[in-house]
């Protein structure tokens, strides 16, 4: 034990005297919450529509003015003609182009059934349904209110069921308190993984790890060396990166502290050993880099951080369950947005444990003293 | 000559790597308290056995005792009883004089007392005192070596390895270097020593001769100058590799 005490206080020497470190510490969680959060949205703002108006009528300029006046879109109007939207929509000018046909407004009134087409610039995918979902509303609504003034209700549309929902945990929907957490587990997992696992790679470039291996230093001290000293700022910046959340996103914490830093510390247990276990098969930071980005890539984007897990393929789904992300992001969210107990949260924690107990070992087994 | 108790006992020792063979069945023992040169050019296997005695790397076969325990299967009892000065510089640079010397003191498991009593003596020997706070890396080569020697001795090991400690380093400060060796001896440690300085290989009790991987001669410098009829060791070296 005193030799591990040594060896603590060698590293904790070393980290704080790297001027590189404050900023890795402090500028990191700033940064990742206060634009991370921002820039991972699903939510559309602003929406650039244009309109091609072939009937220039009553009926067609009230359509018109029911969408500029909606914030949520910027309207160019005026174009001659469908060719115009094509072009706009080819250079990536705007996202949606209504066309109103001619007759729009004869239609109306003679038959009470008008067309109109929408071009919906469609690469991302769930872009162009939120925009066209927004779209269809307003001209939902627009109908709706031709139908009511006329007073001729079709019977089908006013008989629909009433559907009134309540959104749980999060009923304004605000995306940050769902992207906040995550971006968190993003954080710790990067200082995790890279920290430790270049600290101790470094050593083998310089070749001061020489001088340790020669004496009887135990392996399991020379890694929890390495592993316990970025464990303890990969809390630190937990605690720092939700006090910003607090302070900036205004997120509710509603699961317990303790609870929550207490799994962080299993996570980062894990990752750390991993990070650490791939220092010990490489021999040089580029080496370690490489292959750590690459991983941690593939966690990220499995996680179901960005994307719901549950709508990747099932083999993907399968594969998840050795994805160390995938489980805490879900503790993360679920302590901090439901105030999930222990007992919920019991099948992930589990998991993580047993991971982070072989991934120690594993780490310990593969740094070699003797090459 | 001293006591013939050997520490380092080798027998056919053979290292490969792949189908390259740096150390070609090297056998020999060390005694107690000589100081045992390891001479040969560059690339002779020098470094490759000495890493093998110290366990940071594992022979391909041989049979190896160091300080009484066994190379494959002990190698962390040898730990204990050696010390070893690398090649390249491998104290931490970015940490002082002090927290080096508590570091290697603290991981040798010296009682603190004791390290605090050797560390006054080993810097008011080598005159550094007044630098005892500053960083290792911000010091000359010449001071650096003689620290890091004076550190692989701290814990007073039975065994010490210098893999060409004098690299590098301006023939004043390799005097002085030298007397380090022989006051440690003076204390009963046993000296193994490579390099490829020739006239240093004077300096020892004995020297090997080490080329493309095998020991081609071994004996007292003075034996070695007879047998090859030659005025220094240079001359010997020479012809040895003629």
């Amino acid at each position: 034990m005193r030799t591990l005490y040594y060896i603590l206080q060698k590293e904790f020497t070393q980290i704080f005297r790297n001027k590189s470190m404050l900023p890795v510490i402090f500028v990191m969680p700033l940064v990742q919450m206060l634009i991370l959060v921002f820039a991972a949205t699903n939510e559309l703002r602003q929406v650039d529509l244009a309109i091609v108006d072939f009937d220039n009528s009553a009926s067609s300029r009230k359509l018109t003015s029911e969408i500029t006046g909606n914030p949520f879109f910027i309207v160019r109007q005026n174009l001659a003609s469908t060719q115009d939207a094509e072009d706009l929509l080819m250079r990536n000018k705007i996202d949606l182009a209504l066309v109103i046909p001619q007759n729009f407004d004869k239609d109306l009134t003679l038959s009470k059934k008008a067309d109109v087409q929408i071009l919906v610039d469609a690469i991302n995918g769930m872009a162009a349904q939120l925009s066209l979902g927004y779209l269809s509303n307003v001209i939902g609504n627009y109908s709706q209110k031709i139908l009511i003034k006329t007073g001729k209700p079709e019977p089908g549309l006013m008989k629909s069921i009433g559907i009134k929902s309540t959104y749980w945990f999060n009923p304004q929907l605000n995306f940050k308190y769902y992207m906040a957490p995550g971006i968190l587990v993003v954080l710790i997992t990067v200082i995790g993984m890279l920290l430790g696992g270049m600290n101790l790679v470094r050593e083998k470039e310089l070749g001061t790890i020489e001088q340790i291996n020669v004496t009887p230093i135990q392996k399991w001290q020379f890694i929890a060396g390495k592993l316990l000293p970025f464990l303890a700022i990969g809390l630190f910046d937990l605690a720092f990166g939700l006090m910003i959340a607090r302070l900036a996103f205004n997120i509710p914490i509603r699961g317990s502290m303790p609870l929550l830093f207490g799994m962080a510390s299993i996570y980062l247990m894990l990752v750390l050993s991993l990070g650490l276990f791939i220092s010990t098969i490489s021999d040089t930071v580029q080496q370690a880099t490489f292959v750590t980005f690459f991983m941690l890539i593939v966690f990220i984007l499995m996680s179901g951080l960005f994307t719901p897990v549950e709508s990747m393929p099932d083999w993907a789904q399968k594969l998840d369950y050795a994805n160390p992300l995938y489980y805490f992001v879900k503790i993360m969210r679920s302590i901090i947005l439901k105030g999930s107990n222990f007992t919920d949260i019991f099948n992930e924690f589990a998991a993580l444990s047993v991971f982070a107990v072989s991934m120690f070992g594993m780490a310990i087994f593969r740094y070699r003293k003797t090459s | 000559m001293k006591t013939r108790e050997p520490v380092i006992t080798v027998k056919n020792m053979v290292k490969k790597f792949g189908s390259f063979v740096a150390n070609d069945n090297l056998s020999f023992e060390v005694f107690k308290g000589e100081i045992f040169g390891f001479l040969g050019a560059n690339g002779a296997g020098k470094t490759t056995a000495i890493r093998i005695l110290c366990g940071l790397s594992s022979p391909t076969s041989g049979e190896m005792k160091v300080a009484g325990f066994d190379v494959y299967r002990q190698t962390e009892k040898i730990k204990q009883n050696i010390g070893y000065m690398s090649q390249k510089f491998s104290l931490y640079e970015d940490l002082t004089v002090f927290e080096n010397i508590r570091l290697y003191g603290g991981v040798y498991g010296m009682k603190i007392a004791d390290r605090k009593a050797r560390t006054t003596e080993m810097l008011e020997r080598l005159g550094l005192t007044a630098y005892e706070n500053r960083k290792i890396g911000d010091l000359p080569l010449g001071w650096k070596q003689k620290l890091a020697f004076s550190i692989a001795i701290l814990h007073n090991p039975k065994i010490v390895f210098l893999d060409e400690p004098t690299g590098g380093v301006d023939p004043i400060t390799r005097r002085q270097f030298w007397n380090l060796i022989y006051e440690a001896v003076e204390k009963g440690i046993t000296v193994f020593v490579t390099t490829h300085y020739m006239d240093e290989a004077e300096y020892c009790d004995r020297a090997s001769i080490m080329a493309d991987g095998k020991i081609v001669a071994l004996d007292t410098p003075l034996k070695l100058k007879e047998q090859y009829n030659a005025a220094n060791m240079d001359e010997v070296f020479l012809k040895i590799a003629r």
